[in-house]
């Protein structure tokens, strides 16, 4: 089985674009299976947060899945099109990556 | 208008008296113990704060002398543990976490971390191992991130404690040998970051990403293991690897932690199937005087096992064996774990029809930086905690050991970093974050490996090679495999964009996985017998000339090993 991801890509403040990475995959693996295997086999430059992997603990791989506020983690690859940007309501970082932290958890810096 | 590219600015500068690495159970316990103690604290996670590590994957046990479920006796719990450890325990560790483990379980409590209860008291469950039932936890399978949960909320009402995500450490910062600080990438930015604190903390966790199959998650490649060889410390008992027996292998389940079949079994029994659909824990369960011949092994023996019916041939189809509840009525499978059903129904798991297949999975580490028992290693100033820490479980930590270990070295290395601020001037030069700020600014981008692409290299190495069975064989060839993969990185980091690089964290990521690697594969090596977590199939069985530890440490660049006498005799109060 074969899936597509279209991914929205950019830093803040930079125009966002739209890569698109066709991956294999088996039944039952979930889209952060396959951004994983994106990173080691096409890009690894491709930016997106996540902590547990699997187990849907730490709650940071949250992002816009088909238009849809989900988690990675949990959510299965299908065959054809998905999706995926970064959280809309949260300050861009680059890629899929936004600030989830609470304000008084993070460093301000300017880039 | 363009800013001038980040390698070029002044770093960042933060000051404060002690600074935390790592914000799982045991990095937050120690920055609340630090406040406590009267310390300004600085508490860096390269994730998001109480949300990486090991400590919110925790399912189910945590293991206590509390007396609750049944009279019971903190010495116990030493006795048990020690019997674990194979000979190689630090009596001091093991005792301090025995000792304290009652205490701060119920702090917990206080805070309303909801431990399970039964008829008015916490509810303790048996797990292998334990000579009685010992072991809180908090339902369904929510131990974890409820204790992540509770320490956040404290750190949340703490004054005095500055918490900093997305913040990589490279390096301790060290001046006329002692610590005083560290230097980090903010990852948001890609910029640097000094950090000046009198008394700095190492509470990182394991190393359980370097293997394949793991039940880690991303950001436990074993760095602090790395900061502290680097920074002159020394490591202890590093080869040996806890591999838990049960990881969930088949169907393809997501949304849930792999070693979650543990709790079914400490709550349901569950039977360990092989291919012929015969239970085969007794076959294995009389090579250990401390197993009464059901089906309680210990992780190691479980492990042991499961390998053994996989190599002849009786392995399940995807290459473990069946872990059956088949024998357990429905409602029973309900009342246990609630909504757990549910969700293992999305994953298409259905218990009381079919068996899942589990495998062994690498798990935690029983080693690590080598301490006493105020948590202090060899370099002044530079403490550690937590899984971080090597020598309080021996060759084989039992169930439940390593949240407490947490929480119990976690507030000893707070309160011990902050005792040491209040009596030293910060030591700070900029000079001693110069090596790590030059290796930052060296950053590139070139032509070079996928760096994701080579940390599953070394992922595979590590379990082909040096994972729970071993040979002088295997072992030398992993060695050369990973001097040839740290080779093929080079001595600079690559980079890809400034803002959240992957490609800059994995190289740093790779540069102390290596270094690790090697301290697991070097004293592996040396190791001619099997004990505990550590199995030579070229060396058979215990022998007593090995009732020591072996201590990695790295001088010029170099990894040094010798061999020292288990430090015995209880720890002073």
């Amino acid at each position: 089985m074969k899936a597509t991801l279209s991914i929205q890509r950019g830093a803040l403040g930079a125009t966002p674009h739209q890569d698109t990475f066709d991956i294999p995959f088996e039944h039952g693996q979930s889209i952060l299976d396959g951004l994983r295997a994106i990173r080691r086999s096409m890009d690894p430059s491709l930016a997106f947060r996540f902590s547990c992997i699997n187990a849907n603990a730490c709650k940071e791989c949250m992002m816009l899945i088909d238009g849809k506020v989900d988690y990675a983690c949990t959510v299965r690859l299908k065959e054809g099109m998905t999706t995926l940007a970064p959280l809309p309501k949260k300050a861009l970082i680059r890629d899929l990556v936004t600030e989830i932290a609470p304000p008084d958890e993070r460093l301000m810096l300017r880039s | 208008m363009t800013s001038p590219p980040p390698n070029t600015l002044v770093p960042a500068h933060l000051e404060a008296d002690v600074l935390v690495i790592g914000a799982g159970g045991a990095g937050m316990y120690a920055a609340l113990e630090a406040a406590k103690g009267g310390a300004s604290v600085i508490l860096a996670d390269r994730s998001l704060i109480g949300r990486g590590g090991a400590t919110v994957m925790a399912q189910m046990t945590v293991a206590a002398a509390l007396g609750e479920q049944t009279p019971d006796h903190w010495e116990h719990h030493f006795a048990d543990t020690l019997a674990a450890g194979r000979g190689l325990c630090d009596e001091r560790l093991a005792a301090l976490l025995c000792e304290d483990g009652p205490q701060r379980l119920r702090e917990m409590d206080a805070w309303k971390v909801g431990w399970a209860r039964e008829d008015g008291h916490i509810k303790q469950a048996q797990a292998p191992g334990h000579d009685r039932p010992r072991c809180a936890y908090v339902d369904f399978l929510s131990t974890g991130p409820a204790v992540s949960k509770t320490l956040r909320t404290q750190l949340n009402n703490a004054s005095g404690i500055r918490r900093i995500g997305d913040l990589t450490i490279v390096d301790i910062a060290l001046r006329y040998g002692e610590a005083c600080g560290a230097t980090a990438l903010h990852l948001p930015t890609g910029q640097a970051v000094t950090l000046a604190a009198k008394a700095v903390v190492i509470a990182t966790g394991g190393l359980t990403g370097l293997y394949r199959r793991n039940s880690a998650s991303s950001n436990m490649g074993g760095d602090g293991y790395a900061l502290a060889l680097r920074a002159g410390a020394e490591l202890i008992d590093m080869e040996f690897v806890q591999f838990f027996p049960i990881g969930h292998l088949a169907p393809r389940l997501v949304g849930m932690d792999p070693i979650m079949w543990d709790p079914f079994r400490y709550k349901l029994g569950g039977k360990l199937l092989n291919s012929e659909m015969r239970e085969f824990e007794a076959d294995y369960a009389t090579k250990d005087a401390r197993s009464d011949g059901t089906y309680k092994l210990t992780r190691d023996l479980a492990t042991y096992a499961i390998t053994k019916e996989v190599e002849a041939g009786r392995g399940s189809p995807a290459g473990g064996a069946y872990l059956s509840f088949q024998h357990v009525p429905e409602a029973e499978i309900r009342k246990a774990f609630g909504p757990v059903v549910d969700r293992l129904a999305e994953n298409g798991i259905d218990l009381a029809q079919r068996p899942v297949e589990v495998a062994p999975i690498a798990h935690y580490h029983m080693g690590g930086i080598r301490v006493d028992e105020m948590m202090a290693t060899g370099v002044p100033g530079l403490f550690a905690c937590g899984e971080a820490v090597g020598g309080a479980n021996g060759a084989n930590r039992l169930s439940g050991n390593a949240i407490t270990e947490a929480f119990v070295f976690g507030a000893r290395a707070g309160r011990s970093a902050a005792e040491r601020a209040k009596q030293n001037a910060s030591m700070w030069s900029a000079d001693a974050a110069k090596s790590a700020i030059d290796l930052l600014r060296s950053a590139s981008k070139r032509d070079a490996p996928n760096p994701a692409a080579v940390i599953v290299k070394l992922q595979a190495v590590m379990a082909d090679d040096v994972g729970p069975f071993r040979t002088d064989a295997k072992l030398r060839s992993a060695i050369s495999a990973i001097a040839q993969l740290k080779a093929d990185i080079g001595d600079t980091p690559f980079a890809s964009v400034e803002a959240f690089d992957p490609v800059r964290a994995d190289w740093l990521d790779l540069r102390n996985m290596f270094a690790v690697a090697q301290s697991v594969a070097v004293p592996a090596l040396a190791r001619t017998e099997s004990r505990g977590a550590h199995q030579r199939d070229d060396h058979l069985g215990l022998n007593d000339a090995w009732s020591v530890n072996q201590i990695v440490a790295m001088a010029d660049g170099d990894m040094t090993l010798r061999k020292v006498m288990p430090t015995t005799g209880k720890a002073a109060a």
